[in-house]
């Protein structure tokens, strides 16, 4: 089976300091995986290095998406190739209607595909449709994009941003952390929601109780810029048991 | 058209051309000798047909700028002006002079359509019938073509409701009473080094009298443009809305590219009787200088509005991106109970541009309200400064101020400054004052990127989101311009 995205030897640095040392990873398409790791491991980087942050230089090794060379092109190109990014700390910006903001980046991605922008009418009652299925308050369409948002706020603002944007593939840093349970459960939902034969997604987490909501069809461990495991569901469950020490006493 | 690919549209024009309005119309000039003595006054109010009362006044205004000092307090840095290198008088050549808007020179027509002027206005200018329908939707245009005041339009459907408007030179001649009434009463002679020189060689500029109980039913425009090499441009305006009255006033200013800077000192005074009210709306483009500082439009201006009446109302809005310096300051003089003053302002510096831009609000009227909001931008080296002062005399028992002074900084290079003077002589009086600084900065686009919008979309974004507070004050045409306009200025400020 051919991946959705294929990254290989993948080797990234900030500064002179390298993160990922060498990472090579396959997500089928249709498949949901996570990745977990103890802190510092370069799972943030991954996600960064993947959606074209430029504080990161990479170094050596590919990323293939759908067949395109994914490191040869603009973050914007990226995401209007499918890709989607749920920050571990989403930006805020002063000023910016989050409708306004969503139906900007809407209309950029429907306008690399050729299709036709959605004036403001249209895109309300698209997004009033999404809110409503992922039982969000309308109000956080008036507001200014994460300012003033509880970090729960912000994290569902991320997972309705993915849900309008519908991309092929989504990496998901750690949008589980600090969220309740009922919060907890409309993330896994937004993912949830995408599912089917033409999405894929990375998610990177810390704890299995969103593994629960989100079954992986695999786990993989990232330590000190290495997958240093991978497994089935079964792996989370051990890693919350046992801890991630002796996954890491095994690799060494 | 969308929106989006108007601003595609508009953004590649001006790379293409540098400057999209740096052309040069060739219409014949009649040019006074460089230099300012008592004779090129006399020349100038000569060549205007002015009364001798008018005169006088000019030649008081030079013995007063004789005495006086140039300022050097803003925070702005310009080689020494030589003020006796300058022409101070341009004309266009008059051959017969039009009868009516089809005589006009088709050269100046189709400068109007360079302009960007809104195909309205220029349907009115080229006397297409029934352009002038619609009356809400209405926009008079005196255009200042250099220093003599070319097309006036709408002059009669305003006459019908007693409003006049026409060029200043005009009403000098027309209404003398009217001006010499109201003529320096806001900026006297001698407030200031420039005011002093604007009234002592002003040229041209607009005069507006809304007369008592009447909504002026049409917003007024004037189009302003620099176009003789090394002339001054010292334009003076001056409106007066009596009892009751409304009117909106919008200026609009473009400017030719050129290498040597231009001084431009005008004076725009406002005079707002009881009840009455004044909205000033500007959106100021002149030559900023090149990307290395060469050049640009020395822009001086004073601008200064008296509520004189209770409960009356002026309102200052401005966009300014061009000049390579700004030194400019709408005031409000709030001597009325409970009138109010109002002052919105984005102010644009990119590359080596100078902005020392604010506002002052008198409170002397019980109950005076002023609102401050103060957007500024900064990219590139430039610097931009807010000055503002608020003062509250001792008879303005219960006054109020709320003063908002925000700055956006894109890129290392460039300066925020924020210089506000409050002095309170009456304890009843609530004055507040907030200002934030925030940066367009990589965690910022990047979030926008991965969004899938362009590094100019997301820039355009939040410069929007940053200055909506102030660009929804404009008439909706302008604001929209408004917001091309921004988006140009600050393309390639990024990156």
């Amino acid at each position: 089976m051919t991946a959705m995205l294929d990254i290989s030897g993948l080797t990234a640095s900030i500064g002179d300091k390298p993160i990922l040392k060498g990472i090579d990873l396959s997500v089928p398409a249709g498949e949901i995986h996570a990745i977990m790791g103890p802190n510092g491991s370069g799972k943030s980087t991954l996600g960064y290095v993947l959606a074209g942050r430029e504080d990161y230089e990479v170094t050596g090794g590919t990323v293939t998406f759908e067949g395109q060379d994914m490191l040869a092109m603009a973050p914007e190109a990226r995401a209007a190739a499918g890709l989607f990014l749920a920050f571990q700390a989403p930006i805020e910006l002063p000023g910016v209607n989050n409708a306004n903001f969503l139906r900007t980046a809407l209309n950029a991605i429907r306008r690399a595909h050729g299709e036709d922008e959605l004036d403001a009418v249209q895109f309300l009652k698209f997004a009033r449709a999404e809110m409503k299925r992922l039982s969000m308050d309308g109000e956080m369409l008036k507001r200014n994009v994460n300012v003033g948002f509880s970090g729960g706020e912000k994290k569902r603002n991320e997972v309705l941003q993915m849900a309008l944007l519908r991309p092929r593939f989504a990496v998901l840093d750690e949008t589980d952390s600090g969220l309740d349970i009922d919060a907890l459960r409309i993330v896994a939902e937004g993912v949830n929601a995408l599912r089917g034969p033409n999405f894929s997604a990375l998610v990177v987490t810390h704890h299995q109780r969103l593994l629960d909501h989100l079954v992986p069809h695999r786990v993989h461990v990232l330590a000190q810029g290495r997958i240093i495991r991978s497994g089935g569901p079964e792996l989370a469950k051990e890693l919350e048991k046992n801890g991630y020490s002796a996954v890491l006493a095994e690799a060494a | 058209m969308s929106a989006v690919n108007e601003t595609l549209d508009t953004v590649r024009s001006v790379t293409e051309s540098g400057y999209k309005w740096g052309f040069e119309t060739n219409i014949e000039m009649d040019v006074a000798p460089k230099g300012l003595t008592p004779d090129t006054i006399r020349m100038i109010s000569a060549r205007k047909e002015e009364p001798s009362w008018m005169l006088d006044w000019r030649l008081r205004a030079f013995e007063a700028w004789l005495k006086m000092e140039e300022p050097h307090w803003a925070r702005v840095d310009h080689p020494r002006i030589d003020y006796q290198d300058i022409h101070y008088y341009a004309a266009p050549k008059k051959k017969d002079g039009p009868k009516s808007l089809d005589e006009v020179d088709p050269e100046l027509l189709a400068m109007y359509e360079k302009l960007g002027i809104p195909l309205k206005e220029r349907a009115i200018l080229a006397g297409v019938e029934g352009a002038d329908e619609a009356p809400q939707r209405q926009i008079a245009v005196d255009a200042v073509f250099d220093s003599v005041s070319v097309a006036t339009t709408f002059r009669e459907s305003l006459a019908k409701v007693g409003v006049i408007f026409c060029p200043i030179s005009e009403a000098i001649r027309e209404h003398p009473d009217l001006v010499k009434q109201y003529i320096g009463s806001v900026v006297p002679v001698a407030d200031n080094y420039f005011a002093a020189l604007n009234s002592a060689v002003f040229t041209d500029g607009s005069f507006v009298f809304i007369p008592k109980g009447v909504r002026c039913p049409m917003e007024l425009s004037t189009y302003f443009r620099i176009n003789t090499k090394n002339t001054g441009q010292f334009e003076r305006t001056l409106i007066i809305a009596e009892a009751g009255s409304h009117v909106s006033y919008l200026e609009g200013c473009t400017a030719p590219q050129r290498d040597e800077n231009q001084l431009h000192a005008a004076v725009v005074e406002l005079v707002a009787m009881e009840d009455a009210s004044i909205k000033y709306s500007t959106v100021q483009n002149w030559y900023p200088g090149d990307a290395n500082g060469k050049g640009g439009i020395y822009n001086f201006v004073t601008k200064r509005g008296a509520c004189l009446g209770d409960r009356s109302k002026i309102s200052w809005t401005q966009v300014e991106t061009g000049s390579a310096i700004t030194w400019k300051y709408p005031s409000c003089v709030l001597h009325g109970v409970d009138s109010v003053g109002e002052f919105y302002s984005v102010a644009v510096t990119t590359n080596h541009q100078q902005a020392d831009t604010g506002t002052k609000m008198i409170h002397i009227g019980k109950g005076s309200r002023s609102t401050i909001i103060s957007k500024g931008i900064s990219a590139g080296q430039s610097n931009n400064t807010y000055r503002g002062l608020v003062k509250i005399m001792p008879s303005a028992s219960g006054a109020r101020n709320f003063t908002q002074c925000d700055s956006l900084l894109i890129g290392e290079n460039c300066g925020a400054h924020t210089v506000p003077y409050i002095e309170s002589r009456n304890p009843s009086a609530k004055v507040e004052h907030e200002a934030t600084t925030s940066k367009i900065d990589e965690d910022k686009l990047f979030y926008c990127r991965q969004r899938g919008m362009s590094e100019e979309d997301a820039v355009n974004l939040i410069v929007n989101g940053f200055c909506k507070e102030v660009l929804k004050e404009l008439p909706m045409e302008f604001a929209v311009e408004a917001q091309k306009l921004l988006a140009v200025s600050l393309e390639g400020s990024v990156g």
